[in-house]
């Protein structure tokens, strides 16, 4: 049932018998899998399968209370864990872009290398130009996140978290809060970063994305790894709880 | 016997001079005190931050007469007599301030989105870089109006410095009125002196307001 593929290269992201409870609310119950280096991991399940705490405890946002996980080097269950040091590997990406509203696009992006990494402002400003022209937002460097459509706010989020060049991207529901149309642009986006090998994880609800993209597709379900493969196993469900969470997805 | 004039107009003025001095050393020095202990209030430490809840609670707990009179005799009985009027006045003033401005500054800080904090962690930043970068500039915006509002209350709370005997404007109105007795006129004008100073704060709060509120910016 909760088969783990194992992956060609050392993981960059590897969860094993991860249990995390909010009370008496068992959210993940023995989770595992890895992830390698170059792979784009979704996560998919319905709302309350634990797979948005999967993604926040990877990034130690959230504390475990059993199990291990290891990421970009860091045993996030140790509880002497540098915080500092993993967010300085891993970026993540929120449903609610989390922009600072008082400052301007580039100065969100340049807050970071700038406190953090010590880049002078103006190496900041040109790192701030180079994500945005990634995301093809250059044009909007002095605007300010009310500005800006919901689309064009989380492809904002995904350049400043870019800007740290992170081994590790993290991506929770970032398209939940979109419109088609928009949802279409922030998934180019990242698209874009998958082909040119960012090892990703993400949280979805856009099985054709999925399908696309992933290469590998980890179901959830009651806050265990109920399926994992590849984006082909979306066609080819073994299990009744993935066929039906299809069923009622697509 | 002399009747109301001028010259009790012109001492009443040099007497609010010492009203707004006296104001603007509580803002002042109540702002710092204030501004640390809004910190401690939202620290990591659960010590630090009990040590600021006490603090607050004691201090709104106790009326600012009562403060005035333990700073000005508490001084005294520690061994240091003859403290000038205007430091125990300021100091009380100072500590009353500090206690609601903490507050006021807490709740500010609070309503910032945890997902800011969060963002902001997920960068790599440090805590006091969070806070002074990230948190502290959005709550600024949301605390500009309530405190101005506040200064209002600081202004009309000089008035009992008098107790310490530091003239100011209604110590000044008390002295007026010993020697002419004409209570009635004596404190309308009085009155009239605290609504100069306080009508153009509480406008300019409201205004503030009004402001912040249509941008977010």
């Amino acid at each position: 049932m909760s088969s783990t593929l194992s992956s060609p290269l050392s993981p960059v992201v590897s969860l094993s018998n991860v249990h995390k409870s909010f009370g008496a609310l068992k959210v993940l119950d023995g989770v595992s899998f890895d992830v390698g280096v170059g792979e784009v991991a979704a996560i998919i399940g319905q709302s309350g399968s634990g797979k948005s705490t999967a993604l926040r405890c990877i990034n130690a946002l959230e504390t475990i209370q059993q199990g291990t996980i290891q990421v970009c080097g860091h045993a996030i269950h140790d509880p002497a864990l540098d915080r500092r040091a993993l967010r300085r590997d891993v970026g993540i990406v929120f449903q609610s872009y989390n922009l600072f509203p008082h400052l301007t696009v580039e100065q969100n992006i340049m807050l970071a290398p700038t406190c953090v990494k010590a880049l002078s402002k103006g190496e900041a400003r040109d790192l701030a130009r180079e994500v945005l022209s990634h995301v093809g937002l250059e044009a909007k460097a002095d605007q300010y996140p009310e500005q800006l459509s919901g689309g064009q706010q989380q492809r904002v989020a995904i350049a400043r978290s870019l800007a740290m060049r992170p081994k590790l991207m993290l991506f929770d529901e970032v398209t939940s809060a979109l419109d088609p149309q928009l949802t279409g642009e922030v998934l180019k986006v990242m698209e874009t970063l998958a082909r040119e090998g960012m090892t990703m994880i993400l949280v979805t609800h856009e099985m054709a994305f999925a399908r696309k993209v992933a290469s590998k597709v980890v179901y959830m379900h009651q806050g265990r790894v109920w399926e994992t493969g590849t984006g082909a196993m979306l066609d080819d469900p073994q299990t009744p709880e993935l066929r039906a969470f299809i069923g009622n997805g697509l | 016997m002399q009747s109301f004039g001028l010259i009790h107009v012109e001492f009443l003025a040099w007497a609010a001079l010492w009203t707004v001095g006296l104001s603007l050393i509580a803002f002042v020095g109540g702002g710092l005190l204030g501004f640390a202990v809004a910190l401690a209030r939202v620290s990591g430490s659960l010590a630090v931050r009990a040590a600021a809840i006490v603090y607050i609670q004691i201090v709104q707990g106790t009326p600012l007469l009562i403060l005035l009179f333990l700073i000005y005799f508490g001084v005294a009985v520690a061994g240091f007599s003859g403290v000038p009027a205007i430091l125990a006045a300021g100091a009380g003033l100072t500590v009353y301030s500090s206690g609601f401005l903490a507050e006021i500054w807490r709740g500010c800080i609070q309503s910032v989105p945890k997902t800011q904090w969060e963002a902001a962690e997920c960068l790599a930043l440090t805590r006091w870089q969070r806070m002074t970068r990230v948190i502290l500039p959005q709550a600024l915006r949301m605390a500009t109006a309530p405190t101005v509002g506040f200064l209002v209350q600081i202004v009309k709370n000089t008035s009992l410095a008098s107790v310490v005997g530091f003239v100011e404007l209604s110590q000044a109105g008390k002295l007026i009125n010993n020697s002419i007795f004409e209570p009635f006129t004596i404190f309308v004008t009085v009155a009239l002196f605290y609504f100069a100073l306080c009508f153009p704060l509480s406008t300019w709060s409201r205004s503030l307001e009004r402001k912040l509120n249509v941008s977010r910016r």
